[in-house]
């Protein structure tokens, strides 16, 4: 479970987040849907602890981000916007090595680290070096490698940018999975028809602000609009006539 | 410590794969010493045996007004050559590089000797071509040496002892043994052992943050529940390893290869037999952890992999800036001397190869002093992997 309050975050004269505030619950996915510059991605890394919010605070199971972001982290597997791999070592050995830092005991790592080759379907490739691997393979793997510490709270900040149809797909799968167990899902896209697919918690983001938190029938409701994409481009016109 | 390893562990496999890495760490770095050590050493060698035993060509103009000048030179193992016409010719060909040396002895040579009045020989050279200087000094000697001869057989003539020409009697005693000799060519041996050391290393420095952040890999690693300083500890003490390994091949690689140069010609013996390799590792190994923590500090400033590459570059050329001025200035090693990383692992290097005996203190400052800077070093570049800046 993630919990949000009030967080204001600035880069020199830019404001990126101004007062966002939500709750992502267990056995929910929940989206962050915005556009370009909204403050997603500030959001979503003030959650896993690689900026300090100016203020407001955060918290992960109840776990302070601020305070004890060793704790936080620990409770978190996340997947950041462009994230790579060591191209020298194979997809095994880049989720082994995640698997070693997050302390899991040794002998349980070879394991851990089977189950989620099998869990993301990357069997094929598993024991390749990474070096040339497709956008949707090195995807899989950075997700496997997030995965494999089997974490309550998955952050994933646009996860299926660069993503062909059918690695969309199995993503889609992956995250549905991830809420069958009952884990809390948070992510980030701008892309209104994933968010719409998925989510069963929609928090819109425009100008460092949340525009309006609710289920897809929700917003469809409070803006008035039957179409989902209208909604949003409402939903972002009040917030920005407003500040 | 958990995390530590784990990240050490990893760089070492990850960098053992990489062909860059190898290159620099096991090929460029241990052999570029070497083998521009063996080219100098062989050149300095030509140049300094050439010197008496070939014959000289020598061009003299006006031979024949002084026959006994010429037959002295051709017993001083100079062959004497027809020169150009006149004076003005040879200045021409001396300038323009035809001749290196040219004589030109006037018609009033013999007149001049037989009145006793100095007579004047001309050495036409240029002083700004190098290689003209040594033939130039052995035609000048050998001219010398004659009229050397014709003073003492004046004197003599006259009931005059010669030695009255020689009030003092200069003798130099040199008190520098055979590998004392070698010691000032060998003593630039120290900078290439910190070259290749530190080559060994650079990859990894730069790849700790520049490389990661570039591959978009260093975001996810942050995100891992463990401490920034284990993870920039792990990464130092891997660079570190590459330098140690890259730094003994070289040690290793010098111990074969001076076997053959030529140093004995030079009057050198160099001491560098499998006590001095392992001994000269010992001291220059600490200097190891300075240069990894350096360049990652270096690295840590830069937005991409090129551009860490060239700021680290110069951190290549850092080590050198003490040990030449030393080395101008002739300082003797000295205790507050070896407070300084790289100069104190020359300056102790140095003495090895001398063969003197190591002061336990000069040796107990230059590591500790140098681990305590590399330490503090470290220190800073754990603070800097803190920043939130470091994303980029």
């Amino acid at each position: 479970m993630i919990k949000v309050a009030d967080l204001y975050k600035s880069f020199g004269e830019v404001k990126a987040v101004q007062g966002i505030s939500f709750e992502a619950d267990d056995g929910k996915i929940t989206g962050l849907l915005g556009p370009n510059g909204a403050g997603k991605s500030t959001t979503l890394r003030i959650l896993y602890t690689v900026l300090k919010p100016d203020s407001g605070s955060a918290f992960i199971d109840g776990v302070d981000v601020i305070n004890d972001s060793l704790g936080a982290r620990r409770r978190i597997g996340t997947l950041p916007h462009g994230s790579g791999l060591y191209p020298h070592l194979s997809a095994r050995e880049n989720i082994a090595y995640y698997a070693r830092l997050y302390e899991m005991p040794r002998d349980t790592i070879d394991a851990a680290v089977q189950t989620v080759i099998d869990q993301l379907d990357i069997n094929d490739f598993a024991d390749r070096r990474t070096k040339g691997f497709s956008q949707g393979q090195k995807t899989k793997v950075s997700l496997a490698r997030s995965l494999v510490h089997g974490p309550q709270n998955i952050i994933l900040d646009e996860p299926s940018n660069g993503l062909d149809v059918m690695a969309t797909r199995s993503l889609r799968e992956l995250i549905r999975e991830l809420k069958r167990a009952g884990k809390c899902v948070l992510f980030s896209s701008h892309v209104m028809q994933e968010v719409a697919a998925l989510c069963d918690e929609i928090v819109i983001i425009a100008a460092g602000q949340v525009a309006m938190q609710d289920t897809a029938d929700g917003i469809r409701n409070a803006t008035g609009c039957d179409d989902l994409e209208d909604a949003f481009v409402k939903a972002i016109e009040m917030v920005e006539t407003t500040s | 410590m958990n995390t530590i390893s784990s990240v050490f562990i990893k760089e070492v496999v990850d960098n053992f794969r990489d062909r860059r890495t190898l290159m620099s760490a096991l090929l460029m770095g241990p052999l570029f010493g070497p083998i521009l050590f063996a080219f100098v050493i062989n050149l300095s060698v030509k140049q300094s045996l050439s010197d008496a035993s070939e014959p000289l060509d020598l061009p003299v103009i006006g031979r024949e007004h002084a026959p006994n000048v010429i037959a002295f030179l051709e017993s001083k193992n100079i062959n004497i050559v027809d020169g150009p016409g006149s004076r003005e010719e040879a200045i021409n060909a001396v300038s323009n590089g035809e001749h290196d040396v040219v004589i030109v002895i006037p018609e009033s040579f013999g007149k001049n000797l037989a009145e006793m009045i100095p007579a004047t020989v001309e050495v036409i050279t240029d002083q700004a071509n190098t290689q003209a200087e040594r033939e130039t000094r052995r035609a000048t000697r050998a001219l010398q040496e004659y009229g050397q001869e014709l003073a003492v057989m004046r004197l003599s003539l006259r009931g005059v002892s010669p030695l009255v020409m020689r009030p003092l009697n200069i003798d130099e005693v040199d008190v520098s043994t055979p590998s004392g000799r070698s010691a000032i060519l060998l003593g630039m041996l120290s900078y290439f052992f910190i070259f290749a050391l530190l080559t060994g290393g650079m990859n990894l420095a730069i790849d700790a943050t520049a490389g990661e952040r570039e591959r978009g890999s260093l975001e996810p690693l942050l995100c891992l529940p463990v401490k920034r300083d284990h993870l920039i500890f792990g990464k130092i003490l891997a660079a570190c390893l590459f330098m140690a390994i890259s730094l003994s091949l070289s040690l290793t690689c010098f111990h074969f290869t001076l076997k053959f140069m030529p140093l004995q010609e030079l009057g050198m013996t160099p001491n560098f037999g499998p006590q001095v390799v392992v001994t000269a590792f010992l001291l220059l190994v600490p200097f190891a952890l300075v240069g990894a923590s350096l360049m990652t500090l270096v690295a840590s400033f830069t937005k991409s992999f090129k551009e860490a590459q060239t700021w680290v570059s110069v951190v290549l050329l850092a080590p050198t800036m003490p040990i030449l001025i030393v080395s101008i200035l002739m300082v003797r090693p000295s205790t507050a001397l070896m407070f300084v990383p790289s100069l104190s692992q020359h300056l102790l290097l140095v003495g090895l190869i001398k063969n003197e005996a190591l002061n336990p203190l000069h040796v107990a400052v230059s590591v500790g002093g140098t681990l305590i800077i590399g330490g503090l070093l470290t220190w800073i570049c754990a603070r800097l992997y803190r920043r939130e800046g470091l994303l980029g």
